[in-house]
Formats: structure tokens, sequence, C-alpha cells
């Protein structure tokens, strides 16, 4: 499963949206909104997205991930509009009959989405100045 | 033909507005498309050149044609997670 949120997400939700007596093993991945980025401060995040095909994204990766390995099951959530520090942007949660595809499919999913979901991040940095965040355009953040 | 393109994050805040309307040949492709942008919002140049487009909700190369009817995206580089 997936969705986008302008709601907190709720880390004991997404795992159990993933527990399973079939899965001898649950990974999750957190994304949390951090308060310095190379030692600039941040006040706050805002997040904006492309809700169409995000959504068309989420779930072309859910469909490989469990295509590509033997998953019991896999959430990706994505928060949108504005966080404060230490709140959590992203969530990936998958089970496994083991440890290793779950490990390796968290890692991938978690990897692929910040690369192909059409979700942009700004900056709102403590001194009064936002700048949208585009990786290889403004300083090479990710 | 008349299209209409979604913008996003830095874009959209470049030229203060959502979507842009443009005039293409007919047939023509993404590549003309990107091309066209450029030409017409002198200010989303930088950022054109390191989009990319998508077409139906799919990211597609410059050498797609583009129909009247298809939703299309400039697609700045994403910053999610």
């Amino acid at each position: 499963m997936y969705y986008l949120t302008y709601d907190p997400i709720d880390p004991a939700k997404v795992l159990d949206a993933v527990r399973s007596p079939l899965a001898g093993a649950v990974v999750l991945f957190l994304g949390t909104a951090r308060e310095f980025t190379a030692g600039r401060k941040t006040q706050a995040l805002l997040y904006d997205c492309y809700p169409q095909m995000a959504e068309q994204k989420l779930a072309e990766l859910e469909e490989t991930a469990v295509q590509r390995w033997p998953l019991v099951a896999c959430c990706l959530v994505h928060r949108l509009g504005q966080l404060a520090i230490g709140e959590i942007s992203v969530a990936v949660a998958v089970s496994a009959a083991h440890r290793r595809p779950a490990f390796e499919a968290g890692q991938w999913l978690i990897d692929t989405l910040k690369e192909v979901v059409p979700i942009w991040k700004q900056e709102h940095w403590a001194d009064g100045t936002r700048e949208w965040v585009h990786p290889g355009i403004n300083r090479d953040q990710k | 033909m008349i299209v209409q393109v979604k913008l996003f994050a830095a874009a959209r805040q470049l030229l203060d507005q959502d979507t842009v309307q443009l005039e293409l040949p007919d047939g023509a492709t993404v590549g003309v498309l990107r091309q066209a942008l450029k030409q017409q919002f002198p200010p989303l140049g930088f950022l054109a050149d390191r989009s990319l487009v998508a077409v139906g909700l799919q990211y597609a190369g410059d050498e797609v044609r583009l129909c009247h009817d298809q939703e299309i995206a400039l697609i700045p580089p994403v910053s999610g997670g």
C-alpha cells in the first residue's frame, strides 16, 4: 500500500500495515526533517507534489519491489505540507519471511523513491529565506 | 496544437503560475516542447534544460511525440524523501 498525506505519519500504523504471521522480518525506514544542512539552520520544510503522478510512481515502486523480492507486504507513505524539525517526511516499511530481502527492498525503495517520485521540498531557512531544493541545480542537496 | 504544461516547485515560483499554455506544431516532440518553453518563458531556461518532462504521468524522452489531449508536466529534479 502507499499514500500521500498532509497529516503527521504515525510509524506504528505504518508498521501495522506490513506486520503479518508470514513475516519473520520487518524493516522500517523513516526520513525526518533535519535541522542543519551544510551548517545552515532550517526552520521548517514544505513538501509539494504532482499528486496523480506521485501516486502512480509509488504504485510502480511497490509493484516492482514485490516482483523483485519475496516480500509479504510493503507500505510507502510520504508527508506533504509544512513540517517542523524532527517530523517524519517519509516512511518505508517492508516485511518478508527473512531479513535479507526486507533490508534490500527497503533500501531500494527509499533510494528509488528519492530519484523518481515527483515530490519537492522547500527549505524554510532560519534566516527567513525559502528555497526549492532541486538536486544538481542548487547546492548538491538530496 | 495547443498544449498545457503543468509546473511545479521552482518552475512554478519562477513564473508565478501553475500551468503554461503553448502552441506547438502538430506532432511536436518533447524536445520541441522543451525548446519552446525556454523561448517563450525565458526565466525557465536554466531549469527547463535540467528538468524531465512527464507525458501521461510517465517520464518521456525528448524523442516522444505529443498529442494535444495528453497531460504534460515539467518535472524539475525531485527532492522528496
